[in-house]
């Protein structure tokens, strides 16, 4: 990538101005315990850009009405502003049509999705699910109760010591029972980022579908469905920058056009009748009800955000801060960091030696930095890495090496109290 | 850091963390009982050889933060050679202490003092509680653990 002068129509320039970036997050400009917020507990959720809150309010204040049933003016309005965000995130994700994006709470009901409606209806007894150690109990439990529900067996991929999935074991655990490969596209605890493209060509060599979990992708890095080439893809907007209650839901037409509906009610069907009811086209036969019209529209907002800042020069920034955090933190005593494969997002998880992550995420609040401690949902990492949760700092556009310092200083504060 | 702060995690308290009293299993206890806090992952279970309603050993195994920790090796600390209805009173105004839900008899809690300052921090409270409510599920019989949520 080229770090100098070239610039394409409309791209921004290379290097992010991050107090620019700052000044367009109202949030963080707060004092928590008398201290300077420091946010990094991005992989929970994101903050939001004055675009994206000015979206949703301009939405409420000017266009709102329900969508797809009304004649008038404010419902056509909706309506448009609607169907352009599902537009936006076809093209964020270079899928082919808009039919095959459906709106969802969020990547674990997009996920439930998927094992209820293609799941039940393609499963049977002896069927295999292949999953990873390191999933989110978003991409474990579906697949759980699927099996439970069906008879099928769910296999889990090995993860080595670094946080890299073990990929002649996942190679080995593949056969022609295998249907379906879920896995993370990076994950939520470690930071790994996943080979996707050589997991799906695996999987599709066998036969099996793949799904992949996006949530902790899309707001660090460049997604394009086709080009990994795997079957199903699942986002949360609240991680990226847009709203809560929004996600999505993409699936390649030819698998999402086959699916039994998932949820009843309007919307999703064509006509209602007792003597009998016919389903709508894709994708709104898997959109049952009401959508959140504002939040499909935030979201639409936060990929234009995303796009106008520019994803590669988001993730060259995450980059250079997660470099420079894990050479601070190495400087530190008693911090050991869980997850270091060579392909890793922003995401730092670590442990203090003799103090408990909840003492150290206590005591780093009353610094002003916000992290995250305890499990993460991802329980079986924990117990693959012999610790019972770590403390998670996870980096964002609007993050910087002030941050970083920040950090650092609050984690000596906390190893002064406990030596 | 502030007053506040400073008083949770005073000389007394990580004293208690970096070495717990009474931290081992009680092989044929008389009561025992598990606590959990699915939050932030603290579990510990109690132990207690009671002889003619008085509790001769109290102890306790688990992981956790230093104020579970501390709280729980000073209930063990505290509880020692009292009765059982002593032991109940006596979480009682533990739990008035830390909750602040009314004044608790500070008289009865002696050095459990310490943990006054623990209300100030409200996502403590339960790392403070946990210890005394797995007490109090191991002295009335009860065989399910003792959840904070």
């Amino acid at each position: 990538m080229n770090a100098g002068t070239a610039r394409t129509a409309g791209a921004p320039s290379v290097a992010l101005d991050v107090a620019r970036i700052r000044r367009m997050f109202p949030i963080l400009h707060q004092e928590v315990h008398g201290h300077p917020l420091v946010y990094l507990d991005n992989a929970a959720t994101t903050q939001k850009p004055q675009q994206v809150l000015e979206a949703i309010d301009r939405y409420y204040k000017l266009d709102n009405a329900n969508v797809h049933r009304g004649v008038h003016l404010l419902s056509e309005r909706a309506t448009r502003a609607y169907e352009a965000a599902r537009e936006k995130v076809r093209a964020f994700l270079n899928a082919r049509s808009t039919k095959e994006i459906v709106f969802t709470r969020g990547t674990t009901e997009a996920i439930n999705l998927v094992a209820q409606s293609w799941g039940r209806a393609a499963l049977a007894a002896g069927d295999e699910i292949v999953t990873s150690t390191i999933e989110h109990h978003s991409n474990i439990v579906p697949w759980q109760i699927l099996c439970e529900q069906t008879g099928a067996t769910l296999r889990v991929i090995p993860v080595e010591d670094s946080g890299r999935l073990d990929m002649d074991a996942f190679h080995g655990l593949l056969n022609e029972r295998t249907r379906l490969v879920a896995v993370g596209h990076v994950s939520n605890a470690l930071g790994t980022v996943n080979p996707v493209r050589e997991i799906t060509e695996a999987a599709h060599a066998v036969g099996a579908l793949v799904l992949l979990d996006g949530a902790q992708a899309t707001p660090h890095m460049h997604v394009d469905v086709q080009a990994i080439g795997c079957d199903f893809y699942a986002l949360s907007g609240h991680k990226m920058y847009g709203p809560t209650g929004i996600g999505v839901l993409w699936a390649r037409e030819e698998v999402l056009g086959i699916m039994p509906p998932y949820q009843g009610g309007g919307d999703m069907i064509s006509s209602v009748s007792f003597e009998g009811t016919t389903y709508n086209e894709l994708p709104y036969r898997f959109e049952a009800g009401t959508p959140d019209i504002a939040g499909a529209i935030g979201l639409g907002a936060a990929i234009d955000f995303l796009e106008e800042t520019g994803i590669e020069a988001i993730a060259r920034h995450e980059h250079d801060l997660l470099e420079y955090a894990t050479r601070r933190l190495g400087e530190l005593d008693k911090i050991r960091i869980i997850g270091t494969a060579p392909e890793k997002a922003a995401v730092i998880s670590f442990e203090v030696q003799g103090v408990h992550p909840h003492d150290v995420g206590s005591l780093l609040d009353h610094e002003g930095v916000a992290v995250r401690t305890g499990h993460h949902c991802a329980q079986p990492t924990m117990e693959r890495f012999g610790v019972p949760a770590t403390t998670r700092a996870s980096f964002a556009v609007y993050n910087s090496r002030e941050d970083v310092d920040r950090l650092v200083d609050a984690l000596k504060t906390v190893l002064d109290i406990f030596a | 850091m502030n007053e506040a702060l400073r008083e949770l995690y005073q000389e007394t308290i990580m004293g208690h963390n970096r070495s717990p009293r009474n931290f081992r299993a009680i092989d044929g206890a008389d009561a025992r009982a598990s606590g959990h806090n699915p939050l932030c992952g603290d579990k510990l279970t109690v132990f207690l050889t009671i002889e003619d309603g008085r509790i001769d050993d109290v102890a306790f195994v688990g992981e956790g933060c230093a104020i579970s920790k501390a709280s729980a090796s000073m209930m063990t600390e505290a509880l020692k050679g009292r009765g059982t209805e002593e032991a109940r009173s006596m979480k009682d105004e533990f739990l008035h202490l830390v909750t602040r839900d009314r004044e608790a008899d500070e008289a009865v809690l002696g050095k459990l003092r310490v943990f006054a300052g623990v209300g100030e921090f409200p996502a403590r409270v339960k790392c403070a509680a946990l210890p005394w409510r797995t007490l109090e599920a191991a002295l009335g019989g009860r065989n399910e653990p003792v959840s904070t949520e």
